[in-house]
């Protein structure tokens, strides 16, 4: 029977909403399940962790070293806490994408990137070439499978359980070549992009971060994210946290907006999983149109203040 | 101070990838490849270091067959001072070529690796953490902003929650992101001066690397096509279908 270790990742003190998602694809592989949260205090991150169906137990993994994430200092520990576990899962996340091939590295395994379905305790999809080629792909089952979890893929698992919760050290030397300087984290009222139910996203046709101002109040009205192609991040109309596709977040939002977003294969990359996609282009030709499932040719400058009177 | 850069070559960027029918992989014949887009950001970035003399020496390298000479080619017409090629052919995954980026950057004695955070074929993103975590050293993905000092290097990182700054002792791994720099565009002259700088082969042998265990790859399918949706003419009709079903 497998036994997966899922490193749990924590944002503001509290338990990511990813990592019940990672726990969707550990109860699709089966087995026993323990989330491990490193952290310096980790009590409310346990808390929510201990409730997520499926899991059997959790570790807090707590030392001051542990106030700042860094993949130097977390990977060994979680190489030494990874002994007995035939799989560690990371979420598909920054976080994870940093850590985890750390971790493999150490354990002298090859990593399984970004699974988007399971079909065996050693046998998963995971995407290539911008999502356009999906590999079917065996890890060796008798080494420790090292894996991150694409978290559009996976519904989050309920919550219901009460695992008990445990305290966990490791001996691990950790090194001091890696400093913490600061984080500059985009602060917001709006919903949560990785997570949120509704999507607004907005491309370089809309020319500033002034005018941006109009996917943000359509977006309110919704009360849903807001995202961006690469071009709008890049022309410095929105913060790069909210690029979408094959290198910025991949979501699965039930509905999605691309406004005056032609359609590149990586930005579509980012979208495959969107319950409904809305796309709104003043160019009847443009890409994004053959894989929305509405389509709207218009100015965006008077489509989008015409939807947010009408919503 | 001496950086090494990595190079891949890649399916272009532009090219819409038809995977073949008897699942066996995806068409590359008569398909253009090219630098892998992140490495170009990674070689920009050291040719930028060197250009405001915080570099002294960049060597560029890669491992494929022979047709990634190209590439190096292409790295020495950005501004590489030389390049080594290792020259394996066949599926390398990612643990095997961080084994051999390791090695390769410890014989040069090197002391800052640039690679790009991904390729963009498999999309792996684990070739630069396991290049750290064999060396032991400090490792910053997802740069934006590359800071170096004579014994350390400042680097801004792309994360979830926004942008994280991290300091590194020397030597480190740092991995570049899209919003780095934008890299420049080649000119004929230096395409023509990469081609009399020099350019070494070697072995994974030669280096003392053994292929890691490899993930088996069963079979490659496309993706499930989103089915074709409709078009609407008014802003009221995309409003009352949304309305339908309750989206909004
Ligand atoms: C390695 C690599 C990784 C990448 N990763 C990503 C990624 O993660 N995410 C991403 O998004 N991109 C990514 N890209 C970039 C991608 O290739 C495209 O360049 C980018 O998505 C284009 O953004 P856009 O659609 O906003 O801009 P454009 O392609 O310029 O499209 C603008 C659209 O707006 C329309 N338009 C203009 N004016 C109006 C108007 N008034 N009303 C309505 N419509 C209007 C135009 O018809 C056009 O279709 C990546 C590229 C590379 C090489």
């Amino acid at each position: 029977m497998s036994k997966i270790l899922v490193i749990g990742e924590i944002s503001d003190g509290k338990l990511n909403a990813g990592t019940a998602k990672v726990m969707a694809a550990a109860t699709a592989i089966g087995g026993e399940v323990t989330i491990a949260l490193l952290g310096a205090d980790v009590a409310a991150a346990a808390e929510g962790a201990s409730k997520l169906a499926g899991v059997s137990k959790v570790l807090k993994v707590e030392r001051a070293e542990n106030a700042h994430i860094l993949a130097a200092t977390f990977a060994p520990q979680i190489v030494e806490l990874s002994k007995g576990y035939s799989h560690v899962l990371f979420p598909g996340t920054a976080f994870g994408k940093d850590i985890a091939p750390r971790v493999a590295a150490k354990l002298d395994v090859q990593q399984v990137s970004d699974i988007m379905a399971v079909h065996g305790a050693s046998s998963f999809d995971r995407p290539t070439y911008a999502g356009n080629a999906i590999l079917t792909v065996d890890a060796p089952a008798e080494s420790t499978i090292v894996a991150t979890v694409r978290l559009a893929s996976f519904t989050a698992v309920a919550e219901g359980g009460s695992a008990a919760i445990e305290a966990a050290s490791t001996s691990a030397v950790l090194p001091t070549h890696t400093r913490f300087v600061k984080l500059e984290a985009q602060k917001s009222e709006r919903p949560d992009l990785q997570a949120a139910n509704k999507v607004v996203s907005g491309g370089r046709a809309l020319g500033s971060a002034d005018a941006f101002k109009i996917i943000y109040s359509f977006a309110d009205k919704l009360g849903a994210a807001v995202g961006a192609s690469r071009a709008a991040v890049d022309s410095g109309y929105v913060p790069n946290d909210l690029q979408v596709g094959q290198t910025g977040k991949i979501i699965a939002p039930e509905l999605y907006f691309a406004i005056g977003i032609s359609g590149a294969i990586q930005h579509l990359a980012g979208i495959k999983d969107a319950r409904t996609i809305v796309a709104i282009n003043k160019d009847p030709e443009a890409p994004i149109f053959e894989i929305a499932d509405y389509g709207l040719v218009g100015d965006l400058f008077s489509v989008v203040p015409e939807m947010e009177s009408k919503v | 101070m001496k950086a090494l850069v990595s190079v891949k070559r890649v399916v272009d960027y532009n090219v819409r990838i038809q995977v073949k029918p008897d699942g066996s992989g995806v068409v590359t014949d008569g398909v253009k490849f090219s630098m892998n887009p992140f490495d170009e950001i990674a070689m920009e970035e050291a040719v930028r270091l060197k250009e405001k003399g915080k570099i002294t020496e960049i060597i560029a390298v890669t491992i494929g067959g022979a047709k990634c000479e190209e590439t190096l080619r292409t790295a020495l017409a950005f501004g590489a001072d030389r390049a080594v090629h290792v020259k394996e052919e066949g599926d390398i995954q990612p643990l095997t070529a961080a084994k051999a980026l390791a090695a390769v950057f410890k014989k040069e004695g090197a002391n800052l690796f640039l690679l790009g955070k991904q390729a963009i074929d498999d999309d792996a993103n684990q070739t630069g953490q396991m290049v750290a975590a064999l060396l032991d050293l400090p490792q910053a993905t997802f740069a934006s902003k590359v800071e170096l000092e004579a014994a350390k290097v400042t680097v801004t990182r792309e994360v979830d929650a926004g942008l994280e700054t991290l300091e590194l002792d020397l030597p480190a791994i740092v991995t570049t992101d899209l919003r780095l720099n934008e890299p420049r565009y080649l000119k004929l002259p230096d395409i023509m001066k990469a081609k009399k700088k020099p350019l070494e082969a070697i072995s994974f042998e030669s280096l003392g690397v053994t292929a890691a265990a490899g993930l088996k790859t069963a079979k490659v399918s496309a993706p499930p096509k989103r089915s074709k949706g409709v078009m609407v003419k008014t802003v009221d009709e995309l409003v009352s279908a949304l309305k339908a079903k309750g989206l909004v």
